[in-house]
């Protein structure tokens, strides 16, 4: 393909025209050359011999004639050993060496090797005269407590390519050559450890994709139990500003169970990122004893970076999730926020002068997302494992209303809904999900049946505390209060979680079963309580006790007597023999 | 070799247009006597935004390009000056043009950020105690027009440890800016304070302008090691400068006339706060009106998104309600043993006094509870929350515990029997 030329006719804003010659494609990258820097961009529209670039950098300084090149290559980020523990921007330049060059501030037109010129021990697994596919895995290298594959890129024919040479088990560069395959054609083409994909393109090179069958153990208690996640599948966590949407994305990336963990910072607030990027080394992943950061990329793309590379850093992120789930790993992807990254195409678009759609989205704006979430899945490849993308974005709703176009977008295509409310947290009940509003189509690690009922029960309690606003505590029943009450101790002591307290924070699955069905019992029995005093007296004295016991280590010796104690107090009131 | 263009296309609003030929995109040129800067580029046509705004601009004005970005004189001289949105003094002082630092600079890179440590002492007991201010934070004062604001700025200006304080003031009423003027200089503060001042009468491009300019000086000052406050006043204007240029620009408005950049527009600003990795910090405070009282309204509503918490000044005080600084939990479990557990004390029982004013209201029997919880509330407001009050953390402190003594027994306020022992106030006998 040989390589067009232009030159600039025109800028606003990060939105550059280029008048071009020769042939060029939608979303090619091409750079602007100003001065003696070269700025990266997207051509995102193309009318005549006009092209519209977006682009990745301040367009300051650029004027009417400066030249553009066209790289022939659509947007990429490259895909090999070296990636975890990464920090990167948005268009995958790694921040830290950046700094290291650049000092406290991002240059612009300054890209780095986003791979680490790194040596590492290959293992071959096939043999010249083997035939391998796009995707099947030709070597291993050990990427930190992963057996990274490497791979025939996903972007070669889908033939039967037949290994010609291959290197023999022993240290090499990261770049160096170490197959050689041949295509039926008798085409050949050299492989190292790295290649590169398009980052708006989906990787195929699957079997078939399977069900989101596997809940997604998060070791949040409203979330396993109540609205569960799954290994493949996606959900939203939409929220006003202050309810809580980083910190439990932040817990979310500390504790759940899956393989590799891809923080996409995307539009957010720079601190944010850096306490992860302090905290993370420190912390210690219980299940493989080595620090957080072995299993965690960074993508950041803060508010105040420029806002076409926002747009980039949820596909940069996406793809890297899809490279390790080629590999047979579960990989989780947290974007926070989405709603930067659609108004980061929201600002392109009413640069293009579209004709805008609801609040001046544009009317792409659905179609865009759901290609973007279903870019998760679970997956059997071709050695017949499976691996998986699960994808939590969060939704900065302006106003903190639902209602609004990407959260309504958003909710048509994810499987599960965890809508923060800021009644919650003000009352300071975190998590604060709204445990009646929002809602999971995963299986979760509890029996439904009991799930659902103990959700009723919550709902009926709410439904009581309305109607008490309205007549008093007076007006009330003791029947409907003590369900009242059974709902606020569900609320209090099961969805409502510490996430200070270094026990209460998570809290595994086997615990969480057991801790559901003592409260279930209590929820669903029949108490002999006579008055309204009693009943309130009771149940502070039963919300005590499983606060208490939330906060001991299933190993302390007090674990087994504090749930002693409750099944005690439960036992004294409880009406499971026949009365009246 | 500045060309000199004489034939204006278009004129609209404040935005004119005129061929020129190697003009580069930001650059600056004058226009009649005032400076403009290249909006847009669109072949050989080129938009300008004049800062004095276009009134009277005629179709044969000079338009001269000056090759150069805007730009601001960065210097120890700037101590104690006034300048106007276009960088001219508003003082009587001489100009400064050495040294000239670019405005709206690239953004820090994330990986040479720290977390922040410091807190920012003010003497204002609502925010050292409740919701401490912290080195590098970005926080907006929510408030309504007519609430005292200003005032408040001006005494965080004055009593707020730190190195060096920068005020931008957008849409400023001109007895406002006497009244910054006037305190400043009267405390003795004037010496340590650069303002950069856009009043409600001046053009409006120059209102746009301000942040970038007090923000750019802010950066240099911390970079060599200073602790700077930049205080803005009022962001709402700023947003509303932003709209008016917009839809001049025949650019399609997202929501409530604002830009669909209002959101990066705000935090490409308010992201310039920083602590610099063995070098100073950046710290923001800066006021936002809430049209109606509304903070779902887009200029609130993208800077909640945007900054580390809020304060809301309501009825001449700081709420200790719906207020917060996100960042108090990094330096407040320094300051003294009791500070977080009083401070959720205090607000609980305040909490608590609102429930009980509440049944008041309604007519309900007053209990002996109810009667302590009333006393409290009457002290805590007066003594406290009163923005007049001006003393440092730890009499604050004390001074909470003064207040439970007088109203409670230590065993009802729900604080812990250790810290009551060690800190409750000994009884001196009536």
């Amino acid at each position: 393909m040989t390589k067009s030329t232009g030159y600039v006719a025109g800028v606003n804003g990060n939105l550059v025209t280029v008048a071009f010659e020769g042939a060029i494609s939608k979303n090619e990258v091409a750079y602007v050359h100003v001065g003696d820097t070269s700025l990266k961009g997207e051509v995102i529209r193309i009318n005549g011999n006009k092209a519209s670039m977006q682009v990745y950098e301040m367009t300051n300084g650029i004027q009417v004639g400066d030249k553009v090149d066209f790289t022939g290559e659509m947007m990429s980020v490259e895909l090999g050993p070296g990636l975890l523990t990464q920090i990167y921007d948005g268009l995958q330049n790694p921040l830290p060496a950046l700094a290291e060059k650049c000092g406290f501030f991002l240059q612009r037109g300054v890209y780095m090797d986003p791979i680490p010129n790194k040596d590492w021990e290959f293992t071959p697994v096939v043999a010249v005269g083997d035939v391998v596919r796009p995707g099947d895995a030709i070597g291993t290298v050990p990427e930190g407590i992963f057996t990274h594959k490497i791979m025939v890129p996903f972007g070669f024919d889908d033939v039967d390519w037949k290994v010609v040479s291959i290197v023999s088990k022993g240290v090499y560069n990261v770049r160096s050559t170490v197959a050689r395959l041949q295509s039926p054609k008798g085409e050949e083409k050299d492989l190292t450890m790295v290649f590169s994909w398009p980052v708006k393109k989906a990787v195929g090179c699957y079997e078939e994709r399977l069900r989101p069958d596997e809940t997604l153990v998060t070791k949040i208690r409203i979330i396993d139990t109540f609205l569960p996640i799954a290994k493949g599948g996606t959900y939203c966590v939409p929220g006003p500003f202050g309810a809580g949407k980083t910190v439990l994305q932040h817990l979310t990336s500390r504790n759940a169970e899956v393989d590799i963990v891809i923080i996409a910072a995307c539009g957010e607030r720079a601190g944010e990122v850096v306490e992860v990027l302090k905290e993370f080394p420190e912390l210690v992943d219980p299940k493989t004893g080595r620090s957080l950061m072995e299993r965690t990329i960074i993508i950041c793309n803060t508010s105040s970076m420029p806002v076409a590379a926002r747009e980039a850093s949820v596909y940069t992120a996406i793809t890297m999730a899809e490279y390790y789930r080629q590999m047979g790993l579960n990989v989780l992807l947290l974007a926070d926020s989405t709603s930067r990254w659609a108004q980061a195409m929201r600002e392109m678009s009413g640069r293009l002068e579209e004709i805008p759609g609801e609040e001046a989205f544009p009317a792409y704006l659905e179609s865009v997302i759901a290609a973007f979430y279903e870019r998760a899945g679970k997956v059997r490849l071709h050695d017949g494992s499976t691996g998986s993308v699960t994808i939590g974005g969060t939704v900065s709703p302006a106003g903190g209303n639902f209602e609004e176009p990407v959260t309504q977008a958003t909710l048509k295509v994810v499987g599960a809904f965890h809508g923060l409310s800021r009644e919650r947290s003000d009352a300071r009940k975190y998590p604060a999900i709204h445990p009646l509003d929002s809602w999971s189509k995963y299986n979760g690690i509890i029996d439904k049946a009991r799930v659902e009922q103990a959700r009723d029960i919550l709902f009926r309690s709410n439904e009581i505390n309305q109607m008490m606003k309205v007549v008093g505590e007076e007006g009330t029943s003791v029947a409907d209060y003590i369900v009242y009450q059974k709902g606020e101790l569900l609320d209090s002591v099961y969805l409502q979680q510490n996430s200070f307290d270094p026990v209460d924070s998570a809290v595994l699955p086997d615990r969480q079963r057991e801790e559901f069905n003592l409260l279930y019992e209590v929820l669903t029995a029949d108490f002999a309580l006579d008055s309204k005093k009693d009943v309130r007296a009771f149940f502070n004295q039963m919300r005590q006790k499983f606060l208490d016991w939330n906060s001991v280590a299933t190993t302390d010796p007090r674990y087994s007597q504090y749930e002693n104690e409750i099944r005690d107090l439960y036992a004294s009131k409880s009406n499971c023999c026949e009365e009246m | 070799m500045n060309k000199v263009y004489t034939k204006i296309e278009s004129i609209v609003g404040d935005v004119i247009t005129v061929r020129a030929q190697g003009v580069r995109y930001n650059d600056l040129a004058v226009v009649g006597k005032s400076f403009a800067n290249v909006i847009k580029l669109d072949g050989d046509l080129v938009s300008l935004q004049v800062f004095a705004g276009a009134k009277g601009i005629s179709t044969n004005d000079e338009v001269r390009f000056l090759g150069v970005p805007m730009k601001v004189s960065f210097s120890d001289d700037l101590l104690g000056r006034v300048f106007d949105g276009s960088g001219r003094p508003r003082d009587n002082g001489p100009a400064l043009e050495d040294n000239m630092i670019e405005i709206g600079g690239p953004s820090v890179n994330p990986a040479k950020r720290i977390v922040p440590k410091n807190m920012i002492r003010t003497g204002i007991p609502m925010i050292d105690v409740f919701n401490t201010l912290v080195e590098s934070q970005k926080l907006p004062i929510f408030s309504v027009s007519g609430e005292p604001y200003n005032e408040l700025l001006a005494r965080i200006a004055m009593q707020a440890e730190v190195d060096l304080i920068i005020l931008g003031g957008m849409g400023l009423k001109y007895d406002d800016y006497l009244f910054f003027k006037d305190t400043l200089e009267k405390s003795g503060a004037m010496s340590r304070t650069i303002m950069f001042i856009h009043t409600a009468s001046d053009p409006t491009v120059e209102c746009m302008m301000i942040p970038d300019m007090a923000l750019a000086v802010a950066e240099r000052f911390a970079i060599e090691g200073k602790k700077v406050l930049v205080l803005l006043t009022d962001m709402t204007n700023f947003a509303d400068s932003l709209k008016e240029m917009a839809i001049t620009m025949d650019q399609v408005p997202s929501n409530r006339g604002y830009p669909g950049d209002l959101y990066s527009s705000l935090a490409s600003r308010y992201e310039k706060a920083v602590d610099f990795e063995g070098a100073g910090s950046l710290t923001i405070l800066a006021v936002t009106t809430m049209p109606g009282d509304d903070v779902t309204h887009p200029v609130p509503d993208n800077t909640g998104y945007i900054t580390e918490g809020q304060y809301y000044l309501k009825n001449g005080h700081i709420e200790p309600f719906g207020s917060l600084s996100r960042l108090k939990q990094n330096v407040n479990s320094e300051t003294r043993n009791d500070h977080r557990a009083l401070m959720d004390g205090l607000i609980k029982l305040y909490s608590a006094y609102k429930e009980s004013l509440e049944k008041k209201s309604m007519g309900f029997m007053m209990s002996e509870w109810d009667e302590k919880l009333l006393k409290y509330g009457h002290l805590f407001e007066t003594r406290l929350m009163d923005l007049s009050v001006n003393i440092p953390l730890e009499e604050a402190l004390d001074l909470g515990w003064e207040i439970l003594a007088e109203c409670f027994e230590p065993n009802e306020t729900g604080l812990r029997s250790e810290l009551i022992a060690q800190r409750w106030p000994k009884k001196t006998e009536a």
